[in-house]
């Protein structure tokens, strides 16, 4: 139309008030913000740490550190992939090498991004609240033009689920060198389950099972799947934070036993 | 069983306004609406409000309520405590006209920049021919009730006008996803459409279109992503270029239409 | 403030109304080549087709092969006890196909079979799976289609002129007030637009109606505010006549409780889908009152009734699908034997007989509806339901094929238009109605604009003054003086409700009457403040002459036929008579009020009338009726 843009805009309602909002709109974005600041403190500080990450009695591989794919890896903590990297510089830990795929999944992965625009950007923090920016252009252009590459993340992230889960089955790994199970092997196992629920939810996934199809009815393997992701998909944002919470823990742990805190073993 | 309550109805038009007081009945089983009119028959008779079915079935009643958008037949009474004050103000992305009642022709004109359903060639009427499975992503986004509320709360307008030029909203989001998955539309080009003539770029995907909707029109999760990853479908994925070279482009239905 | 002027606008065919009638009217006056206006009370879209549930009727087949136009029409005219205008339901049942399929090519996405048709769904009164349907959101699928389609033609004509208004322009929150002739014919018509009460002439000099209903004179309604009989009322004082207009659709389930959802509909495929109404003892009464006429198609025990649901080729219908006015009757009788609920209606169960997801399935948006605007979970608790008025049957009488009026170029369409559905319509029949008449009013409507080629009627000075001041009237600085609108609206509905509702009696309808006398009076003192700008106080105003005129033709009909029939139920005359089955009452427009006189109905052709069973027609028609269709049958024997 070409009105639109002739003509200047006719006034809103003159509304002192930013928001009229009486209910706590503050609390989500506010506790959103500390959950997601809280990881972002813990996974730089256990990217620095640069040891405690292999439990070589039961085989636990911190996922932080999973694959660890550098020389300077702690003996025991390459697996199948080798270390392609060489010794690293110092200040470097293998973390950082492969963080970049899960983080890069969950940075462009479209709930996260609700979150954080709303918690971090504020824009906006809450809906009908006032987003505060003097000009937004949102993702049409560089840098947040490449949220769009969400997709090349995710078939990273199903590789990534690939090794956590062949990490998992590893942790099955008893003191005497055969068959074990301890807290942390079930703490592996749970972390892999919901990584896996969070990724296999991705919105690219659906699109890409099915959701880009145009006739179900010509395709009804793919549809049949993309209903059991869609399934996946409704309960995407409690899966990004379960998640993000078990794959902490399981780091955590693995971290202290690493550090010697003692495994609670359930088998062997 | 009626009680006395506290209301604040904005009251004004595109010179000014302000929010005025009333003390108003309210009866057991009521909603906002029912309120507005009682104003409107008791206190104040030429306050302007925009409604029709009173049913949350037209999309006409858009207001904000305590600075939420909403739909006024729809907001109850009894969701307010007895002595909170509730506060009625016009919807604040578009024009306002008088009191309630705003100017919503934003949403017309970019419905008409929109190429409309184009019907398949070689089927005469009567010979469609559709699936249940097939239709259902569309009618999820016919169930739209037009009541823009979606378009009110998009902070992409409501607070950059200077966007609205660029910006369709929501609202045509879902249309260019019903077409696009519309069994029988004839054209290819929505994907591209939505990306450079809608702005679908401009949604940073926080939903509050989502949270708003009277129909519970899962509209981000359905239409707007999905068309997002439809224009990435054509734009920059990999596997589907790789495809493209290896295969021929008419075994690749699924991608394309 | 705006002044007195006015703004003119010219156009071949000028539609008022933007509801399935008039979208549909528009598009094939546009697809004619006309310059078309489209005059929208509401904002485009919002019309009160949107309210329409349940589907659209047309006799496609596509579910029960063994359906086609004649047994729709037989349906049709049974619904409406054999008053329907012969030809409106035969051009209705043979078109209403097409217009659905019409439809798919606008974009259109109706429920589908299995074999990738358009699903078709059971309603009352109709025979086989007949009613086109989007889950429980039909009308809005309508309205949104022709929206759409509208749009599309708009952009076509972008394309061609530069311009989307080059030839079908829409003129929303309008309301016309008057319809200006030139000696006997249609030349334009005149209205203000909400916004700012800016004063607007469209010249035109065909001019379809398509405004729909009166039932905003009514206390408990499914219509929105919008139903004030505004066509209705400018046909009359245009020189057109009404027809039918005793007869009143009283919907049987309506929500009677809570507050905010009074008068709303529960849509009758809540019965079709296994819904049932029981009283507050709990008993399905449906089954104590089955007319006799009823007696063969309709279940007469429970057991029977339910086995139709999952079979019905093998058994009988259960009596919650009888048509509408039967349901409405007997839930009144219930509630004054005082079998009713709480708060004066009966109970209607689905949560009993259906499991909730399949609730949810079928039912989305009543199961939405009630969650969100009243708090009633219905897969829980039953609904608490009553009559509501629902639809008037009554209308401009019109040429069956044109839809024009005894007005030159004054055409109607839909609800507003009278005849097609008798003394009572079948639901679904208005969905399909709209699209069919609709058609035919564009049709002609452009057809008629070709006749007249350069002759076109002229609107003068002294008729726009007029208009002018009429309009104004209402309209003061200091309304303290005068009546509140609102008052005289309340009062209305209380008595329209009490004493011309769904069942009458001579002496309160005389008393409506008088009552409607001094309402008119009152009207005359009904002053508003606050100017011309968006002010509902104005505009109610306005609508009021309208609603009056209505509610007396409403009363005057109801009063003079003395006998029960369809949607007009008379407590003192409580039989259908067969004579009366022959006279039609048509209202016209004398001395600021109603004039009523008696016609005869047409006479329905005999390859028609034997479509139906001889022992059916024998209920309805007069002896010398009966007699005259057996020698016609013997003359066809003869023949053969």
């Amino acid at each position: 139309m070409t009105t639109t843009a002739a003509t200047p805009p006719r006034p809103r309602a003159a509304i002192a008030e930013r928001t009229l909002r009486t209910d706590r709109w503050w609390l989500t974005p506010l506790l959103t913000f500390l959950g997601l600041a809280g990881f972002l403190v813990y996974a730089t500080v256990r990217i620095f740490v640069d040891t405690d990450y292999w439990v070589d009695a039961y085989h636990y591989l911190a996922p932080f550190y999973s694959p660890c794919l550098a020389d300077s890896c702690v003996p025991g903590s390459s697996h199948f992939l080798g270390s392609p990297f060489p010794q690293l510089p110092s200040w470097m830990s293998p973390a950082m090498i492969i963080l970049v795929l899960p983080g890069g999944f969950r940075a462009t992965c479209y709930y996260y991004r609700k979150s954080y625009y709303r918690s971090f950007w504020l824009s906006p923090p809450a809906c009908a609240v006032p987003d505060g920016h003097k000009k937004y252009t949102g993702e049409t252009r560089f840098p947040l033009l490449v949220q769009n590459v969400h997709r090349y993340f995710f078939y990273a992230a199903v590789l990534v689920g690939a090794v956590l889960t062949y990490d998992a089955t590893l942790s099955f790994h008893g003191k005497d060198g055969g068959f074990g199970i301890g807290l942390g092997t079930v703490i592996l196992w749970l972390n892999v389950v919901l990584i896996w629920a969070y990724t296999l939810g991705c919105h690219s996934c659906r699109n890409i099972v099915g959701g880009r199809l145009t006739h179900f009815s010509k395709h009804p393997i793919r549809y049949w799947m993309w209903t059991q992701v869609g399934k996946l998909n409704k309960r995407h944002q409690l899966f990004a934070w379960l998640s993000m919470f078990s794959v902490v823990a399981a780091d955590a742990y693995v971290w202290a036993v690493s550090a010697g805190m003692t495994d609670l073993r359930i088998f062997n | 069983m009626s009680t006395t309550r506290h209301f604040r109805v904005w009251r004004g038009d595109d010179e000014g306004g302000q929010l005025t007081d009333y003390d108003v009945e309210v009866n057991e089983g009521e909603v906002v609406l029912d309120i507005i009119h009682r104003l409107q028959a008791t206190q104040a008779p030429e306050l302007a409000v925009r409604w029709n079915c009173k049913a949350g079935k037209c999309g006409s009643c858009s207001a904000e309520i305590n600075g939420k958008p909403g739909l006024l037949c729809m907001t109850r009474m009894n969701t307010f405590g007895e002595d909170q004050t509730v506060t009625v103000t016009p919807v604040r992305t578009f024009p306002v006209i008088k009191d309630l009642v705003t100017d919503v022709s934003f949403n017309y004109e970019k419905a008409r920049e929109i190429p409309a359903f184009t019907p398949p060639a070689d089927l005469k009427p009567g010979e469609y021919r559709m699936q249940q499975v097939d239709v259902e992503r569309s009618q999820e986004f016919r169930k739209c009730i037009e009541c823009f509320m979606c378009q009110n709360v998009c902070h992409v307008i409501r607070d950059h006008e200077e966007n609205k030029e660029a910006f369709a909203g929501p609202r045509l989001f879902i249309r260019a996803a019903e077409l696009d998955m519309h069994p029988l539309d004839a054209r290819d080009d929505r994907k591209e459409f939505a990306k450079e003539e809608q702005g679908l770029g401009f949604c940073n995907i926080t939903k509050c279109c989502t949270e708003v909707c009277p129909e519970h029109i899962k509209i981000t999760d359905n239409a707007i992503i999905p068309m997002k990853e439809r224009v990435v479908d054509r734009k920059y994925d990999p596997l589907t270029w790789l495809g493209r070279k290896i295969f021929r482009r008419d075994q690749l239905e699924s991608g394309a239409k | 403030m705006v002044d007195n002027n006015i703004t003119r606008h010219s156009f071949d065919v000028v539609v008022i109304g933007a509801g399935g009638a008039g979208l549909r009217a528009a598009i094939e006056a546009r697809l004619a080549g006309k310059k078309t206006a489209i005059i929208s009370k509401s904002l485009f879209g919002k019309a009160h087709t949107v309210m329409a549930e349940g589907g659209a009727a047309a006799a496609m087949g596509n579910v029960n092969s063994n359906d086609n136009w004649q047994v729709h029409y037989r349906d049709t005219i049974r619904g409406g006890k054999f008053l329907n205008n012969y030809r409106m339901a035969e051009l209705h049942a043979k078109e209403a196909p097409d217009r659905i399929w019409e439809l798919e090519t606008y974009g259109a996405l109706f429920d589908r079979t299995k074999d990738g048709k358009i699903s078709q769904r059971n309603f009352g009164g109709h025979e086989y799976p007949r009613l086109a349907h989007v889950g429980d959101r039909t009308g809005l699928e309508l309205i949104r289609t022709l929206q759409q389609k509208i749009v599309s033609l708009q952009q076509d004509d972008f394309r061609e002129f530069g311009d989307y208004d080059a030839r079908l322009a829409v003129f929303a929150e309008t309301t016309i007030t008057e319809l200006i002739l030139d000696d006997g014919k249609i030349a334009g018509a005149f209205g203000y637009r909400r916004e700012d009460g800016e004063f607007l002439l469209f010249e035109a000099p065909a001019v379809i109606l398509a405004t729909g209903g009166v039932g905003k004179s009514f206390k408990v309604t499914s219509n929105s505010w919008e139903y004030t009989g505004d066509g209705h009322a400018l046909a009359m004082r245009a020189g057109a006549n009404l027809v039918n207009m005793e007869f009143l659709q009283f919907h049987p389930t309506g929500m009677v409780w809570p507050l905010s959802v009074k008068g709303l509909l529960v849509t009758e495929s809540v019965r079709g889908d296994g819904g049932v109404l029981r009283n507050s003892e709990g008993k399905r009464f449906m089954f104590d009152y089955i007319p006799e006429v009823f007696k063969a198609q309709y279940a007469t025990t429970e057991e029977e009734g339910d086995r139709w649901y999952t079979d019905p080729d093998n058994n009988k219908r259960p009596p919650e699908l009888l048509p509408r006015d039967e349901v409405a009757r007997a839930i009144n009788s219930e509630v004054k034997a005082g079998r009713g609920t709480e708060h004066g209606g009966v109970f209607l169960d689905v949560s009993t007989r259906m499991k909730p997801e399949e609730i949810i399935k079928r039912l989305p948006s009543m199961h939405h509806q009630f969650k969100e605007l009243a708090d009633v979970d219905i897969t829980k608790v039953p609904m608490e339901v009553g009559p509501t008025c629902h639809y008037v049957m009554g209308g401009v009488e019109v040429d069956p094929d044109s839809a024009e009026s005894a007005v030159p170029g004054l055409f109607a369409a839909g609800e507003v238009s009278g005849g097609m559905h008798g003394s009572n319509r079948l639901g679904g029949n208005s969905l399909s109605d709209l699209l069919v008449f609709g058609k035919r009013a564009g049709e002609y409507a452009a057809l008629h604009v070709d006749r007249l080629a350069d002759a076109r009627p002229v609107v003068s000075q002294e008729a726009l003054d007029a208009a002018v001041a009429k309009a104004l009237a209402p309209l003061v600085d200091d309304p303290s003086d005068g009546e509140n609108p609102y008052t005289v609206q309340y009062e209305l509905q209380d008595i329209m409700h009490s004493l011309v509702g769904i069942i009458r009696r001579a002496e309160e309808l005389e008393d409506a009457l008088v009552k409607i006398a001094e309402f008119k009076k009152r009207l005359a003192n009904v002053r508003v403040g606050g100017g011309r700008k968006y002010n509902p106080g104005w505009h109610l105003a306005i609508d009021l002459h309208n609603m009056l005129l209505c509610s007396e033709a409403v009363a005057k009909a109801a009063l003079e036929r003395t006998e029960s029939r369809g949607g007009h139920t008379r407590d003192d005359h409580g039989k259908m008579d067969p004579s009366w089955r022959k006279v039609n009452l048509v209202c016209s427009y004398a001395d600021n009020g109603v004039a009523l006189r008696r016609q005869p109905v047409p006479t329905m052709p005999h390859e028609l009338l034997s479509l139906f069973e001889r022992s059916e027609l024998a209920k309805y028609l007069t002896d010398e009726e009966i007699a005259a269709f057996d020698s016609n049958g013997s003359k066809d024997g003869d023949k053969e």
